[in-house]
């Protein structure tokens, strides 16, 4: 019996993934594990990249999983859920397995845009039956916050300081969620832990869907965006509302806007509360802003073109 | 109860893989390993083998997807060879450390720059601390015997440990050779069934695997690994003597040949000690007492045997087809190694011939036995690690 999508409802569902695990207060990758974990009506086997979600769930003789979990290495959480998917395809022919489970790989935006991106792909292309979901935090957060593919434009990390002569990140992010769509798999989407039924509606259907299947979450990391410890939530919101992140779906290739945001805010607001992007507001940089929100516009009227609801 | 054939390595290898029946395969095409997986995907396509098949985008990811098929409970297998096993190396470690037992028959090749297709030991040497257990390889019917074999050492619930099955490129993977197969029925019956330990597919009682240990316990796991590997040998014995029972061959830890009253030996792997042994048995005829010693497990490598079985040689010459740039070769080490434990100190010198598919000749086998019967005879050594068969 399939659980009904109340809150209520959800709340009498085991955690699997337990309390007193070591991501930091306020992360937003394990409430997206959380809500993927409460989506699911089956078992699920997971895989996930190294990465925080991997080091703080699972160490030494302690692991926070209630599930059959593996952790091989950062840029392979697709091929090796892969090769558990074939094992489980090869019992299941030979009649030594009759369960229906489901796998599930977790990354972080490094481990999946970045290093792990050709596994991601090859996997996607060889059909497994399989979801990949990308918790998005914008940068290696990991190794203390350097630079990644899915970091957005002005963005102060690391690795791409914010300094005199360069202003923090000076390329637009990777659009994955539309690379990954071109991939011609069955199903993939764009969901927010702020928009918590539309991402558990999202993951129960990728999870009923045949096939691979790819979602990329937003996750804000307090540390690395440089925002209030509890602003997660908030800012994921925000990131919906100012379009920045759009939730939208691409199933059988064909693109639904899942959430039209009321007023469309400007970026400001969403960039405004991180201190990751605090030089883009000093005097003189108002080009950054311009810039970031022109990439936003060019993007959000491309999806709804591409929604057909332009 | 065998059958003769003439077959390649390739195939032979292809064929034990086709009669033990893994449950997962992943491939990714390399020269000269590509054969075995062009047959064995043959094999799967036309219904000869149960096998489910990963033809993945990276040997990387071949790699990867075999620690994930085999954690989650089941044979699995893959093969490679040079920069294949090369962008493999950082999950062998993990493959090993993880303790699944995945076989991989690996063809011997040269490693770039520059770009080489053809047979040396650069490769599975790069490998050596990798944490998998090696079965080097002299012909086809090594090559098939330790494929074979190599299941039950790698899935012995003493051991658990990923194996490599090592055959020389092309000199043994693409040349014609007699064999005997064995019928499939024994090879089914030797291998046995699969034994899952911890099934990550076990939902009812979930795992974790690959965690992170920090430096409070991370030591007293890599011992724990250290502490299996010592247990190797013995099983790789009893495999062996089992084998022995069903076909009629007997293998070991390494082949002694001629040793026993040697003055002067040759240590050498793989297709080169065929060679090799042609030559001893000139020296032999001509009065001179030569002999050979052919390792055939490699890591763990049998150090404390090994010196016991070269006890009687005054000069030997260990023979590496790889190097290790400003050392000496790798076999070398492990040779002088050997000879420390025993406290026995023949003079022992170093030549490194076949790099990158070099022919290995009689007279390059003969020139460094007069060279260590010179030795003998009360010469000195005149240098201790040298190239031969190279244009000067």
């Amino acid at each position: 019996m399939a659980t009904t999508l109340t809150l209520k409802e959800l709340s009498k569902k085991e955690d699997l993934l337990t309390h007193g695990h070591r991501m930091c207060s306020g992360c937003g990758a394990p409430i997206v594990v959380k809500q993927l974990l409460l989506a699911s009506d089956y078992p699920i086997v997971a895989a996930n990249a190294t990465g925080c979600l991997e080091v703080s769930t699972c160490i030494s003789q302690y692991t926070a999983w209630k599930i059959p979990w593996i952790h091989n290495a950062f840029e392979n959480a697709a091929a090796t859920l892969s090769g558990v998917e074939t094992m489980y395809r090869a019992l299941k022919k030979q009649g030594k397995l009759d369960k229906e489970i489901k796998f599930v790989a977790f990354g972080g935006d490094g481990g999946t845009y970045d290093i792990g991106f050709q596994s991601l792909s090859g996997a996607a292309e060889r059909g497994h039956d399989m979801l990949y979901v990308c918790y998005d935090n914008g940068a290696y957060m990991n190794t203390g916050i350097q630079r990644s593919s899915a970091t957005p434009i002005g963005a102060d990390t690391t690795t791409c300081p914010a300094g005199s002569v360069i202003k923090g990140k000076t390329q637009p992010r990777k659009n994955l969620t539309r690379i990954m769509a071109a991939h011609g798999i069955p199903y993939v989407a764009q969901a927010s832990p702020s928009h918590w039924k539309d991402a558990i509606t999202k993951f129960k259907k990728a999870l009923d869907i045949k096939g691979p299947k790819f979602i990329d979450v937003i996750s804000p990391c307090n540390r690395g965006w440089r925002s209030r410890t509890d602003d997660a939530i908030l800012l994921s919101r925000l990131a919906v509302e100012t379009c920045y992140w759009p939730l939208y779906e691409v199933e059988q290739g064909f693109t639904k806007i899942t959430v039209v945001p009321k007023e469309k805010k400007p970026i400001e607001e969403f960039l405004k509360p991180q201190g990751r992007f605090k030089h883009m507001f000093a005097p003189g940089n108002e080009w950054l802003l311009k810039l970031a929100q022109e990439e936003v516009d060019r993007e959000w009227e491309r999806l709804r073109k591409e929604a057909g609801s332009e | 109860m065998g059958k003769v054939v003439a077959v390649t390595g390739n195939e032979a290898v292809a064929n034990a893989l086709r009669q033990v029946n893994p449950d997962v395969c992943a491939a990714y095409p390399i020269t000269p390993a590509t054969d075995i997986m062009q047959r064995f995907t043959s094999f799967v396509s036309n219904g000869m083998v149960d096998t489910e098949m990963i033809l993945v985008e990276s040997e990387h990811s071949a790699m990867s997807a075999c620690v994930g098929a085999s954690a989650a409970g089941g044979r699995v297998i893959t093969a490679t060879s040079s920069q294949g096993l090369a962008l493999m190396w950082e999950i062998l470690f993990i493959a090993s450390g993880s303790r699944m037992p995945i076989i991989m028959p690996v063809v011997n090749r040269a490693l770039s720059a520059p770009l080489n297709i053809h047979g040396d030991h650069s490769d599975t040497m790069g490998a050596r601390d990798s944490g998998w257990i090696q079965l080097y390889s002299e012909n086809a019917q090594d090559a098939y015997d330790n494929t074979i074999q190599a299941f039950r050492i790698a899935e012995h619930l003493d051991i658990r440990l990923p194996v490599m099955v090592c055959l020389d490129g092309f000199i043994i993977s693409h040349s014609i050779e007699r064999i005997e197969y064995m019928e499939d029925e024994p090879v089914k019956k030797f291998v046995g069934e699969y034994k899952q330990v911890y099934p990550l597919l076990d939902v009812e009682h979930p795992v974790s695997y690959g965690p992170l240990i920090l430096p409070d316990l991370y030591m007293e796991y890599k011992r724990a690994q250290h502490e299996v590997m010592t247990k190797a040998s013995k099983v790789v014995l009893d495999v062996a003597s089992d084998f022995e029972k069903i076909s009629g061959r007997r293998y070991g830890l390494f082949e002694s040949y001629r040793l026993d009253d040697a003055d002067i030996a040759l240590v050498i792997l793989n297709s080169a000690a065929g060679t090799a042994k042609d030559v001893v048995d000139e020296f032999r005829e001509k009065g001179i007492k030569a002999g050979l010693l052919k390792p055939r497990l490699f890591r763990p490598f049998p150090y404390g045997e090994v010196a016991d079985a070269l006890k009687s040689a005054k000069a030997v010459c260990v023979m590496d087809r790889a190097d290790s740039f400003g050392g000496f070769g790798p076999l070398y080490m492990e040779i002088a190694s050997a000879f420390m434990m025993n406290g026995n100190k023949p003079a022992l010198i170093n030549k490194i011939y076949g790099l990158g598919g070099r022919d290995f000749l009689p007279e390059h086998a003969e020139t460094v036995l007069n060279e260590l019967n010179d030795i003998v005879k009360g010469g000195k050594v005149k240098t201790h690690k040298e190239y031969i068969g190279v244009r000067e």
